[in-house]
């Protein structure tokens, strides 16, 4: 997994709730056996018009954000279907990193095992960083996952909480099976006692 | 004495391996389903490390999602969703691993085959990588919805990282009216708790209308719990649920039956037991619920209108409404019974069971005396979860039922649930389902749904329209 330490990017503004993961990748493109090249279905149904063409009013599509590596959205983003091809595709497209005030349980889980940063803050930063969002391409952000500060473009800080093991495991690019795997002795004498309790499993 | 235990707690506490300072823990999974849409980057991640399957025989897959439910001799047409298949097939062989083929009569959706083979079981840890495997809770199963990374972890370790969730509480109490089902309460669960209403919890549903449900109803209700945006649902294990499971083949059978049924009687939760959040439903309030947006949350009784934006005192809110509205193609104040439909699809894990297909022929039946059929602008479609579900709906002559009604019967699969395989809407299509999701393009791009109960779906296909199931009698 690669690593996230610090990201200074354009950060593009979506203030919608309640993004689901039918949002972020329809249906149609999971029909893959690849974890890349997803990128190429990211938020499709919003991102092209029927005719399959750019629609120009979406905002990954506006020259300001054509380089945008983060995104800043509305409440409860990636709820629905547990699909990991919504981080990939995120990832693939290169967003690297999203802002919200929550996210739903199991998109939270699969973004940060593909190296992709969450970060939760309160209403009132989130109304703030999108209007800095809005600003387009002058307005740059700069994540630090180390210090847990976001800066915005005018020098404003912003603190942000998260879980230790996967700031851990984000900074230093961990796989978790391995770490898991480290653990045998542990599974294997559980596997035993379980077993013996409960015998017809 | 140590302090009372909810039901989650007892199942976490019986699984958990290890526990780190910062309350990150390590947990043991008993049971696990592959499907073929997530799984086939887990398989390739595995290959690439040289690991292997650490448990096959608690791993068990099936192709779903992507499978035909039209003639199945011809194969699959499309070539994508063919490679995916395949692909499942041979991993399977790879690593030594059972699986219901397309052409096994135990094929269909998985969280319909869990339980229905006995696989599912009261305590047990469950994951698959599909998001409404909180289904499996009905049974008392521990059950978690999870991404490709989380399978891959699950096949090499059997093991899961998470941290513990908040306990919550859903009570529904009293007795449902008639014609309002298990799909109208979780509906109107939703409604009360919202979408994110769940998030970072286990929910057990409890109470007296929960108790009376039988397992199918009780597996749409933890089917979407998910909806609600909690991790799992839980509903403690009774007679219902011994009865249902006795004799399943993957269950415990003789002298194992009788030790497990005494363990499983010990899965309630202790009296005084804490949670985090209590919501309390009356049952007698509920009315057949149906979908006007673009949410699960987005929901009104049968007896009710569209919504007006205007009313919302919350912006976010009301941006999200109009923009809902304008996908659906609805002005507000519509009475939802005037709402015409031009397709309904019947099935997904949802809905898909027996006792779903039984409520839905009954209504046809009714049609068909009064010499009434599917409306003709309507294309209405059933789909049964499973080999083994669709058997016995024609063992009961209920395909002859549909058929004769007008509905279309098909073959098991997700089908028009997510739109994956050939069964989809198109642009600007409305459909009444009885599926879970209502998500802007679930069924197909530009297409509009509408949830509702199987019985509902049924007489909306007949009537043309969104329609009251009361008034039909
Ligand atoms: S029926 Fe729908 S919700 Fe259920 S497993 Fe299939 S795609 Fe997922």
């Amino acid at each position: 997994m690669e690593k996230f330490e610090k990201l200074t990017s354009v950060a593009a503004p979506l203030p919608i709730a309640n993004v689901d993961t039918d949002m972020i990748i329809p249906a149609r493109y999971l029909k893959t056996i690849k974890r890349t090249g997803l990128g190429e279905g990211l938020f499709a149904n919003m991102r092209f018009k029927e005719d399959g063409s750019d629609n120009e009013e979406f905002v990954l599509n506006q020259p300001a954000y054509k380089d945008a590596r983060i995104l800043v959205a509305g409440n409860n983003f990636g709820c629905g279907s547990s699909r990991e091809h919504a981080p990939w595709a995120l990832m693939d497209y290169g967003i690297k990193c999203v802002i919200s005030t929550d996210f739903a349980d199991i998109f939270y889980n699969n973004s940060f095992k593909n190296g992709m940063l969450l970060i939760k803050v309160g209403p009132e930063e989130l109304d703030l960083l999108m209007d800095d969002a809005g600003r387009g391409a002058n307005a740059t952000v700069t994540v630090d996952l180390e210090a847990q500060e976001i800066t915005g473009p005018d020098g404003g800080v912003i603190k942000f909480e998260i879980d230790s093991f996967k700031k851990h495991c984000l900074l230093n690019g961990l796989d978790d099976i391995g770490l898991t795997m480290e653990k045998e002795d542990k599974i294997a004498s559980f596997e035993e006692s379980h077993k013996a309790a409960q015998p017809w499993l | 004495m140590s302090a009372p235990k909810t039901l989650f707690d007892k199942i976490w506490d019986a699984h958990l391996i290890d526990e780190s300072d910062d309350g990150t823990c390590l947990i043991f999974i008993d049971r696990h389903i592959v499907h073929e849409v997530t799984s086939p980057q887990a398989f390739e991640g595995l290959r690439t490390a040289g690991r292997k399957v650490r448990r096959p025989d608690l791993t068990l897959a099936v192709p779903d999602h992507n499978v035909p439910t039209s003639d199945r001799a011809a194969g699959i047409d499309d070539e994508e969703s063919r490679i995916q298949v395949e692909t499942l097939d041979k991993n399977c062989q790879d690593f030594g691993l059972r699986i219901f083929g397309m052409d096994d009569i135990r094929q269909g959706i998985c969280h319909v085959i869990g339980p229905e083979q006995g696989f599912t079981l009261p305590g047990t840890t469950l994951i698959c990588g599909d998001s409404h495997t909180a289904t499996h809770g009905a049974f008392g199963s521990l059950s978690f919805g999870v991404g490709t990374s989380e399978v891959e972890h699950v096949l090499a370790t059997q093991t899961m990282i998470q941290r513990k969730s908040k306990n919550m509480r859903v009570t529904v109490d009293g007795e449902l009216p008639l014609g309002v089902t298990a799909k109208d309460m979780i509906l109107a669960i939703i409604g009360e708790i919202g979408t994110a209403g769940g998030t970072g919890c286990v929910i057990e549903f409890a109470g007296e209308a929960i108790r009376s449900l039988s397992m199918e109803g009780r597996m749409t209700v933890c089917n979407m719990t998910i909806e609600g945006g909690a991790r799992a649902g839980l509903i403690a294990p009774d007679e219902t649920t011994f009865e249902y499971l006795k004799g399943r083949p993957m269950a415990p059978k003789g002298g194992a039956w009788e030790i497990a049924a005494g363990y499983w009687k010990t899965l309630k939760s202790d009296e005084g037991a804490k949670y985090d959040i209590e919501v309390t439903l009356k049952a007698e309030d509920i009315v057949p619920q149906v979908t006007w947006g673009t949410s699960p949350e987005d929901v009104v009784p049968i007896t009710g209108a569209v919504p007006d934006p205007a009313d919302e005192s919350d912006e976010a809110r009301r941006n999200k409404m109009e923009r809902s509205l304008e996908y659906m193609g609805l002005e507000p104040g519509i009475a939802m019974r005037d709402v015409k439909i031009d397709r309904m699809f019947i099935g997904s894990c949802t809905n898909s069971r027996i006792e779903d297909l039984r409520a839905a022929a009954e209504v046809a039946q009714k049609a068909i005396d009064k010499g009434r059929k599917v409306a003709d602008h309507v294309d209405a479609m059933v789909v049964p979860g499973s080999g083994l579900v669709k058997a016995q709906a024609e063992e009961e002559g209920l395909d002859r039922i549909f058929i004769d009604a007008g509905f279309d019967w098909r073959e098991p699969g997700c089908s028009m649930c997510l739109a994956m395989n050939a069964d989809k809407l198109t642009p600007g299509e409305r459909c009444a389902s009885t599926s879970n999701r209502n998500f802007e393009g679930r069924q197909g791009p530009g297409g509009r749904t509408h949830l509702v109960s199987p019985a509902m779906a049924a007489a909306a296909a007949i009537a043309g329209h969104l329609t009251d199931i009361r008034d039909l009698d």
